[in-house]
Parts: C-alpha cells; sequence; structure tokens
C-alpha cells in the first residue's frame, strides 16, 4: 500500500513540475522528442511508436506459439511430458532480461542481417530483433498461465464433447479455448504489459534514437530504454532532463497498469466459473 | 487431461478430413512447443560456446579493467551478494509477516483488505524500471538522499520483490487445510501459538519456494540498478552499506554495450556465471516445491 502510493507521489510531483514547464499537448502530440539536447522537444509520440512496434512483434510471436503451446500441454501431451516441460518453462521463465538482450544484439540481429529478404538489411540495432526475442522471453509466461486456465476446465465438459463424436482437434478450440479464454486473455495480457514495460532487451538491441517510424528493420528507442538511456546519463536532480524521466514513467505506469487491471478481472472471472 | 475415453477410436468414424486436420494440428503444437524449446537452447548454447574460453578463475578474482582480456568480475559478484543479503533481511521478513496476516488475521471482507489485494497483485506486475524511478526518487536522491549506494540498490530490489514474496507465501498458507489451524484452536491454542507451530511449519516449503524464485529474480535484474546509477566503474569491493558497487547483470550491461569483441566475450563468460546462479537456483526452488508438495 505504502509502495503504491510511494510509486504514484514519486512519479506524479515531478511530472507535475515537468508539465509546467512543457505543455501536455505538447507532450502527447509531438512528434519529437530529444529532451536532453540544447534545443529541446518533448513529444513522446515517437517512443510511444518504438513501444507499440516492437510489443507488437513480441505479440505477434508470442500469442499463437503461447496458445499452441498452452494447447499442446494441457489437451495433448501426456503426464509424463507435462511434468518435464512444465518445470523447464518455469525455469527458463527466471532468465535474467540482459541474458535476452544479448542474444538479441549477438545473435538474431546477424542472423537477421545475413537472410534479409529485401533491400535495406536491418541496422545493428533494430527494433525487430528486439521484438522477436522479447516474444520469446514472454513465452513461457504466456503458455504457463493459459494452461493453467485451460487445465481448470472441467473433465466432464472434454467427455461430452467426445462423446458427441468430436475429435481431439474440435474438443481443443471449440470447447477447452472456449472456456478457458479468459484465463488465457488474461495471460496475452499479463504478457504484453510485461513486454510494455521490459527495458534491457530493448535498451541493448533497439538502440537510443528515437524514431517515429513502423519500419522494424530500424534502430527505435522505447519508453523504457529512453528512461533507462537517461538514467545512466546522470541527470543532476530537478533539471528538466531529470523530470522527463518520471513524466515517461508516469506514462509506462498508467499503460501497463490498466492492462494489469483488465487482466486481474479476467482471471477473477473466470475463476468464479469453475470453482 | 489426455484421459478424455479415447477420441481416437471416434476419429476413425468421422472420415479422412478430420484425421488430417487433427494430424496436422497435432503437428503445428508439438512444433510451437519445440521452436520456444529451441530458441532457448540457442540462447544458453551461444552464450556457453563464446564465453567459454574466457571462464576460469581469472574472469572470477580479476576486478573490472579497461583490457577486456584482464577484465573480471570480483566486485559485480560481491556487489551481488551484498545486494542478495540485504533483499533477504528485508523483503522476506515482511513479505512472510504481512502474508500472514492476510490471511491468518486480516477480514477479507472490509474494502481495505481487499483494495490491499488488488493493490498487491497490481505491484507484482509493474515493470521493474518503474521501481527504479521509486527508489531514485525517495531512496538515492529525495527524502533518505542515500545516494547510488548498495542499500538503495537492495532496499530497491526488495519493494521490486515484495509483492513475489507475499503472493507466494499466501499460496502457501492458504494450501494448509484450515482443519489443521481449527485442530489446534480446539486443543486451546492461541491464534499466534496455532499459526507459529502448525501452519507455518507446513507451509515453509512453499514459502522456501518463492522466497528463492524472489532472489533469483533480485539477482537477474538490471534495469532498476541501472537507474539508480550502478553503472560505474568500481573496482573494489563493497565495503559497508554506504559503500558504491556494481552488480553482475550491470557488469554484463557495461560490457554488451562497448563496441570491442573482446568485452562481448567477457559479457559471455559472465552470462555463463549469471545463468548458472539463476537457473541453478529456480531448479532447486521448483524441485522442492515437488519434493515437499503435500497431499491433505
Amino acid at each position: 500500500m505504502v509502495v503504491t502510493t510511494g510509486i504514484v507521489v514519486a512519479l506524479l510531483v515531478p511530472s507535475i513540475e515537468f508539465f509546467q514547464a512543457v505543455s501536455p499537448v505538447e507532450f502527447l502530440t509531438g512528434t519529437l522528442w530529444s529532451p536532453l539536447f540544447k534545443n529541446a522537444h518533448f513529444g513522446v509520440l515517437p517512443l510511444l511508436s518504438g513501444t507499440l512496434v516492437v510489443t507488437l512483434i513480441a505479440a505477434v510471436v508470442c500469442l499463437p506459439l503461447g496458445l499452441c503451446a498452452a494447447i499442446n500441454l494441457s489437451e495433448y501431451a501426456t503426464a509424463r511430458t507435462r511434468a518435464v516441460i512444465k518445470p523447464i518453462l518455469e525455469v527458463l521463465a527466471g532468465i535474467p532480461t540482459v541474458v535476452y538482450g544479448f542474444f538479441a544484439l549477438t545473435f538474431v540481429t546477424p542472423l537477421l542481417q545475413r537472410n534479409w529478404p529485401f533491400d535495406t538489411p536491418p541496422q545493428v540495432f533494430n527494433a525487430l530483433s528486439a521484438g522477436l526475442v522479447m516474444g520469446f522471453m514472454i513465452l513461457p509466461t504466456v503458455a504457463s498461465i493459459s494452461e493453467d486456465a485451460m487445465y481448470a476446465v472441467p473433465q466432464s465438459l472434454r467427455a461430452g464433447a467426445a462423446a458427441l463424436g468430436a475429435t481431439r482437434f474440435e474438443i481443443s478450440t471449440r470447447v477447452v479455448v472456449p472456456a478457458a479464454l479468459s484465463g488465457i486473455i488474461a495471460a496475452f495480457v499479463l504478457g504484453i504489459s510485461r513486454a510494455i514495460g521490459e527495458t534491457m532487451i530493448v535498451l541493448i538491441a533497439a538502440g537510443g534514437t528515437p524514431n517515429l517510424t513502423l519500419n522494424p528493420a530500424e534502430s527505435m528507442q522505447t519508453m523504457t530504454a529512453f528512461i533507462g538511456a537517461a538514467g545512466l546519463g546522470d541527470q543532476p536532480t530537478g533539471s528538466i532532463g531529470y523530470k522527463t524521466i518520471f513524466a515517461v514513467g508516469l506514462t509506462l505506469f498508467a499503460m501497463t497498469l490498466v492492462m494489469n487491471i483488465i487482466s486481474i478481472r479476467l482471471v477473477r472471472r473466470y475463476r468464479e466459473i469453475y470453482d | 487431461m489426455s484421459t478424455v475415453a479415447s477420441p481416437d477410436l471416434l476419429t476413425g468414424q468421422r472420415g479422412w478430413w478430420h484425421r488430417t486436420r487433427d494430424g496436422l494440428f497435432r503437428v503445428a503444437i508439438m512444433g510451437s512447443v519445440v521452436l520456444g524449446l529451441v530458441v532457448l537452447v540457442a540462447l544458453i548454447a551461444q552464450s556457453l560456446v563464446k564465453g567459454w574460453p574466457r571462464l576460469g578463475l581469472d574472469l572470477l578474482t580479476h576486478f573490472p579493467s579497461s583490457f577486456p582480456d584482464r577484465a573480471g568480475i570480483q566486485s559485480a559478484i560481491f556487489g551481488t551478494l551484498w545486494l542478495v543479503a540485504i533483499v533477504f533481511v528485508t523483503a522476506i521478513p515482511i513479505g512472510v509477516g504481512a502474508a500472514i496476516y492476510l490471511e491468518e488475521y486480516a477480514d477479507t471482507n472490509t474494502w481495505y483488505n481487499r483494495l490491499i489485494d488488488v493493490v498487491i497483485q497490481n505491484l507484482a506486475a509493474v515493470p521493474s524500471i518503474v521501481y527504479g524511478i521509486l527508489g531514485l526518487a525517495f531512496l538515492s536522491r529525495g527524502f533518505l538522499h542515500l545516494g547510488p549506494v548498495v542499500l538503495t540498490g537492495g532496499l530497491t530490489l526488495s519493494l521490486l520483490v515484495l509483492p513475489v514474496v507475499i503472493i507466494a507465501s499466501r499460496e502457501a498458507i492458504r494450501a494448509v487445510p484450515s482443519s489443521i489451524l481449527d485442530g489446534a484452536l480446539a486443543l486451546g491454542a492461541t491464534q499466534w501459538q496455532a499459526v507459529s507451530r502448525q501452519v507455518l511449519p507446513a507451509a515453509i516449503p512453499g514459502i522456501a519456494t518463492g522466497a528463492i524464485l524472489a532472489v533469483s529474480r533480485a539477482i537477474g535484474e538490471a534495469a532498476p540498478l541501472l537507474l539508480l546509477g550502478a553503472l560505474q566503474f568500481i573496482t573494489f569491493n563493497p565495503t559497508g552499506l554506504d559503500s558504491s558497487f556494481t552488480a553482475l547483470p550491470i557488469q554484463i550491461f557495461n560490457w554488451i554495450s562497448r563496441p570491442q569483441e573482446g568485452f562481448h566475450i567477457a559479457a559471455a563468460a559472465a552470462i555463463i556465471v549469471l545463468l548458472g546462479i539463476t537457473l541453478l537456483m529456480n531448479g532447486v526452488a521448483i524441485w522442492l516445491r515437488k519434493r515437499f508438495q503435500q497431499q491433505w
């Protein structure tokens, strides 16, 4: 409780000071982000678009894979396979994110550059490799939580469908997935909220240039990467650069908070049905 | 859940399309698990291959250096140990205490206890860098003005893992059936005696699992420390709570962001050490949970 109040106060007070210096309209609609230069611009859109592109790539990787892996574990795998795979997933969920960042920069990016099918190969820092790796980072979380939701679907529903002649594919996609849908969506929302808040991968692999573009082969900066990079520069307390950290942090906190509330609500709802 | 009354037998009566579709789907879902595992194995293998030549006593005993061949992680390891010690003595007692209160003492029907419940769940999902901002505003600068020292880093990480500890401990306590508590109370134990001598010992494996996972998360966390200003050239081990410090993930980040290949190799070697520690801890935690899982 104290911590939440602390977070809100910590973010709000300097943010208010920031918005006294910079109008919120400029902050939310400006297309140029260069707060630390002499000729400072404070448009947060390039950071938002960077976050959006990276998160979108991560979602495209992780949603289908996570769903399929969860169906596999819950509906197809034997008890023995499940007993092996599930702990592996949990252990992998604990890999530090710097490690994923290193992997994106030194393995995935060169791989993409060598096998690029289009004209201009990706830059050394690019949103694509950061997004791809981030998708695999949140995969264990998404798969594990969706699997819990599917596992909680009563056996009688499956048996009923099987008795009506449904194949296992039909049972999985038309009975189990719809019955566990709110839990699955909650897992996705939680995964995406983790992707939005992830710092180290994008800081290492996506680069540090705020860039209002949707081309994933280019370098871009996300909100978290900006906060991280600004923190490195050791801003003097009270300076406008120091306050931008809090304004961007507040935007980030608000976004993830809304997503988490949605996710927790959904988990609650699905729990109520089958308890 | 694969014990459904053999739907495969029924497939035979439904024609080739249903069988083919079932087969294709089976391939797709198997492929998804395999692809996930392959990527994660590649991730570990790549660090191993790249960092193996540098992994040795040198790496562990040397201090950071501007020459990649001589750079080591001694100060980073000691910094991480200090952080872990601080997290251990702050987050775990407070977290377990909060869990005991919420499960055994709090009246769950009052609005403020329900609010606390929701708040804790939300806190567990707040991005780690936001905790860094909190630490920067209140601990490092602001109120306490501690500066970028090991105490600030440790307390920030404690705040970060506190919700994880509380949630895991609550689940462990909740899993102990209420008949145990009721039995103790019926024999004349006070609430505290019943909780501390019956419920808590039964919940210890679950609490320990949560605590180990929390500490392992604290070890791997870099973003909040970065914001606190831990990215420095530190060639000494922390001497006290007010000493400046570096930590293993911070040192790795520092080396990754340098252009020289030599530092990337050193980073890979340090990653092997970090992965070894965190994966081992997670493995132990999961094994512990399995080993002591009690059926009531």
